[in-house]
């Protein structure tokens, strides 16, 4: 944000009051285009619609929960049914925000913010990513939802952002994953396990087309695993079976990994709640193994 | 002159409302007064006219044709199969209508958006903002509200349409709003309580703003008194002028009421000098 606002001095950076220890440069960088808005999400939106009628590119910042639900009709109504350029982050998407707890967990962000019109969702995987991610929205002329989370730290590196990108071979299986969830499959401690993905990430909803090359291996693999750290619904296993079927991209079998919510009734850090929802970890690594099995 | 805008708005939204058996004819009838005297009386070129309380477009509409930015033929149009005037504002349709409204609660906020962009841009544009005053149960619009006053958007006026009926009661059974005037002081705003039907009471409001402007401070919120359904005697200060359309002979009844209110009017200005 700080480099882009080299570029473009129309950025108005909007805060519901977060981001200690986070957000002093960009306050003391913007000057009076920094607006603490206070806790006020949905007076927030509206008023980033305002200022993007009035020909300013503004950026709304909250938790991820916050961003999204709070303010849900003020997104739908004063944002995405204007068209207007009004760029909306959520920090913590999923369980990044760990021990805090549900309230504030954001598990439906992207299936909500999916349905509404106009809108693009990105969500980034790396922290090279956020840069990339942070011009293209600037430059994008529609409502964007940033779905900001934990890096992950991908061995090998992975290719500059994209819609679409294959971040490894692998032999019998196909792996397509949203945001850095996608780390999990590369901690699971079986190189073996490893080698039979090929890993996949989306970062654009809505989903562009499947790659020619994501689509060759779908068809000669077989066998497709879905990893998200979203509720079912909505969330990229929808978008993803709607983009397979309707582009006669028919898998052998489809697997969801998504986040149930609270199985145990218990919370901890995002690293527990991603562990207790086979997103990592050994339950993980046994629900990959019985794909390969099937 | 505003008294005579005024009348010609007020039939021409009646007969929208007639040919489109449509209601919320209480609505417009409330504001008429007040939209007429913010764009006719005072707003100046560049300025924009937010009515937040979008279930009264049909005045809104009226007054964009009266000032030749919509054509008698769409104002025809009102509320039929494939018009662009539906009965709460449209989005991204009319130039002179930034946000589609009647989502109660966004307006302030939008407005405050405009305002702050021209604000740093160093433009001298103004923004006027119209609420209903049930609309005030919004939580949102008291996020704006504190959000303006800390701002000190001084080139946003609030404009309450205070006729004290909301959707199915009175304000003050349904959820009590007074003392509004000390609740929007307390918030930081310059409040100027005016007749929201009364041209010399609003125009002497608006100098009284301009005065609190030239002094400096606090953004401005003007209590517009109001009756919903106004100048109509069957719909006057009625829940029911809220829903219900007009049968041919409401329709005359109003035409008829309305002439002699204006040519009542006409005879008082006349007789004060």
């Amino acid at each position: 944000m700080l480099a882009l606002f080299e570029q473009r001095r129309d950025l108005v950076f909007i805060t519901a009051d977060l981001g200690y220890m986070a957000l002093e440069r960009i306050r003391d960088t913007y000057g009076e285009r920094f607006v603490n808005a206070g806790v006020a999400e949905q007076n927030a939106v509206s008023l980033a619609a305002g200022l993007a009628r009035a020909g300013q590119l503004p950026w709304v910042y909250s938790m991820a929960v916050f961003t999204v639900l709070r303010p849900y009709e003020q997104i739908r109504t004063d944002v995405c049914l204007h068209r207007l350029p009004v760029k909306l982050v959520g920090n913590g998407g999923g369980y990044g925000y760990g021990i805090m707890g549900a309230t504030h967990h954001a598990l439906e962000d992207v299936g909500a913010m999916r349905v509404l019109p106009n809108l693009r969702i990105y969500v980034p995987l790396t922290a090279s990513d956020v840069a990339a991610v942070v011009f293209e929205m600037a430059a994008d002329p529609l409502p964007n939802y940033l779905r900001l989370n934990a890096p992950a730290a991908i061995p090998g590196g992975v290719p500059p952002f994209a819609p679409w990108r294959k971040l490894k071979r692998g032999r019998s299986s196909v792996v397509i994953g949203m945001g850095p969830v996608l780390q999990g499959l590369y901690d699971m401690g079986s190189q073996d396990l490893l080698d039979e993905l090929e890993i996949w990430s989306a970062g654009v909803f809505p989903l562009a087309e499947l790659p020619a090359e994501l689509a060759t291996s779908i068809r000669e693999k077989r066998r497709v695993v879905v990893i998200e750290e979203h509720y079912a619904a909505c969330g990229l296993a929808d978008a993803l079976s709607h983009r397979l079927l309707t582009s006669g991209t028919i898998p052998g079998s489809l697997t969801c990994l998504n986040a149930a919510g609270y199985p145990s009734g218990r919370y901890g850090s995002q690293a527990f709640h991603q562990r207790e929802n086979g997103l990592s970890g050994p339950t993980l690594v046994s629900r990959l193994e019985a794909v390969l099995r099937a | 002159m505003l008294e005579e805008r005024a009348f010609s708005i007020k039939k021409r939204f009646l007969a929208m409302y007639k040919r489109a058996n449509a209601g919320h004819i209480g609505s417009s009838l409330s504001c008429a007064e007040i939209l007429t005297f913010l764009r006719v009386g005072w707003m100046r070129d560049g300025d924009t006219l937010v009515l937040s309380k979008g279930h009264a477009a049909a005045a809104l509409y009226a007054l964009l044709a009266e000032l030749g930015q919509l054509t008698e033929a769409e104002l025809d149009s009102f509320c039929q199969d494939g018009t662009r005037l539906s009965a709460l504002p449209p989005f991204n349709a009319i130039e002179q209508i930034p946000f589609a409204t009647g989502s109660l609660g966004h307006g302030l906020s939008v407005s405050a958006g405009m305002a702050l962009g021209a604000k740093l841009d160093r433009h001298d544009r103004r923004f006027f903002c119209v609420t209903s005053d049930g609309e005030l149960d919004e939580g949102s619009v008291w996020e704006a509200a504190l959000f303006i006053a800390h701002r000190k958007l001084e080139n946003l006026v609030w404009v309450i349409d205070r006729n004290r009926i909301q959707g199915i009661g009175r304000t003050e059974e349904v959820m009590a709003l007074e003392p509004l005037d000390a609740k929007l002081r307390a918030f930081g705003y310059h409040v100027v309580v005016a007749d929201g039907h009364d041209f010399p009471g609003l125009l002497a409001a608006r100098e009284e703003c301009r005065r609190a402007l030239d002094s400096g401070g606090a953004p401005i919120a003007i209590i517009a008194n109001t009756f919903k359904g106004n100048g109509v005697s069957y719909m006057r200060d009625t829940v029911d002028s809220h829903y219900l359309p007009m049968s041919d002979e409401g329709y005359a009844r109003a035409i008829d009421e309305v002439t002699r209110a204006h040519a009542a009017a006409l005879n008082g200005y006349r007789n004060a000098g």
